[in-house]
């Protein structure tokens, strides 16, 4: 059919574009490396991994730039496509399942209960390992209260999610404001407040393996549902009509995207706008249909936040927190969709 | 078929539903009459397994409903939404899909068959050239036509419609009756609700009318949808004419008096 190949075209085109960025990636930063040296290291990993370690490329490239492009720009450079993908994905799930396009995936809490757990691991001197870990857990404790929450209360069950989720929101971030009063002023308060900022500079391997197992937990499970969020965006009465079990389907949706979206926030530091704005970039050119919004919105949100993060290292002579960034690029652009009624077009 | 026997229904201590015993065959289009909120919609609900009734029974072709699965309830009885109000743009076709979900696997998606019996819905009810466009972009009556639509490829035989015409202009209700009146004419059992006695008495072949949660009448439409019945059900007077019009009689309703 002629709009599934044009489907496919615009598909194929942002993938192209994502790949394109992924290498262009490792080139950026202060370390000059060419292109040759770069294809070869990451060559040399492939074909290491896929055979155990037990085969490799003659090695041509110096240590300093096997460490640069194998410990630095590449655990940075999956951060960014994972992170992106995964905020994106949640994002565009909660629009469809709380009916609503201004939502984004920390609607719940996920995002200040992790940035509590952040600035409360810091202030106890925890390890990086540790710092992470905590504001993993926090921002899966605090959709949970949201949750338990709107479970016990008697107002119909969406409305009832999203002011549980405003209170545990605010509860938290009330929290964070009074680690930060109580914070080290020379040492501690710096790096929460730059914590908070978000930003992927420090991302290492073990972080990448940490995070990688509940954002795909969360991401296969909703790729597989995707034609059934669709369902969300209609009114109660009619989906269950339809013989769909609607309260299943939104806990999934509610487990999938908090699993996603904490993991990603734990590893990158509070990074807004990307789970907001980036659905709406792929509603305007794929349209509103879930079997299509959610890929879409996978590689465009890769793609996004691997530009971001390039420009977030590159343009300054400091690194540029990104929750910084992703708004002063997503907000314009936002604007831009409001004003034009982007989600509302007319195919 | 569907019926219920000594359907009762209350929300707390407050009972909506008294004891009401209603009976839809084959083939019938019954019109539910009665003054706001006198719980038709509660009934409907109930008709459609969303509530359970207190007491009493609602029986689909010899099951009481709380036996059904939601997916096996869902291919006996499908419900029509007075208004549609889509957040998202989603396409008249998406829209229609929608309706064949329970007949997918979990992880399924609808595919090319699914397509077609989707098409093939818009096409009976005259709006396939809609397919691609906008849920959003398209006129009430469109959009009234393109529930039923999603009601239809459910497979269900049962038709519960909820003031199908309340949003309607006068032309769009005419022609979403019109389409309804066919459904009836191709074999559906169709229940609806209507604040308007003269769609009552154009369309339906059976009326159902309800009064402080018990039911004052229920029979053909023009034997009994007299002036005291009218009288009762509305508080005010009306008298009921029968007109002339394009060489058939129809009998209408004019409300007069203080």
């Amino acid at each position: 059919m002629k709009e599934k190949t044009a489907y496919g075209f615009k598909i194929i085109i942002l993938s192209v574009c994502c790949l394109a960025v992924f290498f262009l990636s490792f080139f950026l930063g202060r370390y000059d490396l060419d292109f040759l040296t770069v294809v070869r290291i990451l060559a040399d990993r492939l074909v290491r991994l896929v055979s155990f370690g037990k085969l490799g490329l003659m090695q041509t490239w110096t240590s300093a730039q096997q460490a640069v492009v194998v410990n630095i720009r590449l655990p940075r450079i999956l951060a960014a496509v994972l992170i992106g993908a995964a905020l994106s994905v949640a994002g565009a799930s909660y629009q469809g399942m709380f009916r609503n396009p201004m939502v984004s995936p920390d609607l719940l809490g996920a995002s200040t209960g992790a940035g509590f757990g952040a600035a409360l691991a810091i202030l106890l001197g925890f390890s990086y390992t540790g710092i992470t870990l905590s504001s993993f857990v926090f921002g899966l404790s605090a959709v949970l209260l949201a949750y338990l929450v709107s479970k016990a209360s008697r107002i119909q069950t969406t409305l009832a999610m999203v002011l549980a989720g405003v209170m545990v929101s605010s509860l938290f971030s009330a929290g964070t404001g009074f680690v930060k009063l109580v914070a080290d002023t020379d040492s501690q308060l710096p790096a929460i407040t730059y914590w908070l900022m978000g930003s992927l500079s420090s991302v290492k391997a073990k972080d990448l393996t940490f995070a990688v197992i509940p954002i795909l937990l969360g991401l296969v499970p909703i790729i597989m549902l995707r034609w059934r969020i669709n369902l969300l965006t209609v009114s109660e009465a009619e989906a269950r009509s339809m013989g769909i079990e609607t309260g299943k389907l939104r806990l999934v949706v509610i487990i999938c995207a908090t699993l996603m979206t904490s993991a990603a926030i734990s590893i990158s530091g509070m990074i807004g706008w990307v789970g907001l704005a980036v659905p709406h970039f792929c509603r305007l050119i794929f349209g509103q249909d879930y079997r299509r919004l959610v890929p879409s919105s996978a590689i465009m949100g890769a793609l996004f936040l691997l530009l971001t993060d390039n420009v977030a290292r590159t343009v300054a002579s400091s690194e540029i927190p990104l929750g910084i960034l992703t708004a002063f690029i997503g907000a314009p652009v936002f604007m831009y969709l409001i004003i034009t009624g982007g989600s509302s077009r007319d195919d | 078929m569907i019926e219920t026997a000594g359907l009762c229904f209350s929300y707390g201590s407050n009972p909506v539903l008294k004891d009401v015993n209603f009976r839809a065959e084959e083939g019938v289009l019954v019109s539910v009459l009665g003054p706001n909120g006198v719980g038709k919609t509660t009934f409907f609900r109930c008709l459609l397994g969303f509530l359970k009734p207190s007491s009493g029974r609602v029986i689909i072709n010899g099951k009481d409903v709380s036996e059904y699965s939601k997916r096996q309830l869902s291919m006996q009885i499908a419900y029509i939404p007075q208004s549609y109000n889509p957040v998202f743009n989603h396409t008249v076709l998406d829209c229609v899909l929608m309706g064949l979900t329970s007949s997918l696997g979990l992880f399924e998606q609808p595919g090319r068959a699914e397509e077609e019996k989707a098409l093939a819905a818009l096409e009976d009810l005259g709006i396939a050239d809609l397919a691609r466009r906008g849920s959003m972009k398209i006129s009430g009556g469109e959009r009234q036509l393109m529930l039923i639509a999603r009601a239809l490829v459910q497979d269900a035989r049962i038709l519960i419609m909820d003031e199908p015409t309340a949003n309607l202009d006068y032309g769009n209700a005419y022609r979403v009756m019109k389409k309804i009146s066919a459904l009836r004419d191709g074999g559906y059992t169709i229940i609806f609700s209507s604040h308007n006695p003269d769609q009552a008495l154009r369309w339906s072949d059976r009326v159902f009318a309800l009064k402080d949660g018990g039911v004052i009448a229920d029979g053909p439409a023009d034997s009994i949808l007299s002036e005291t019945v009218l009288r009762n059900l509305y508080g005010i007077e009306v008298a009921v004419n029968t007109v002339n019009a394009g060489g058939s009689e129809y009998r209408v309703c004019t409300p007069f008096g203080g």
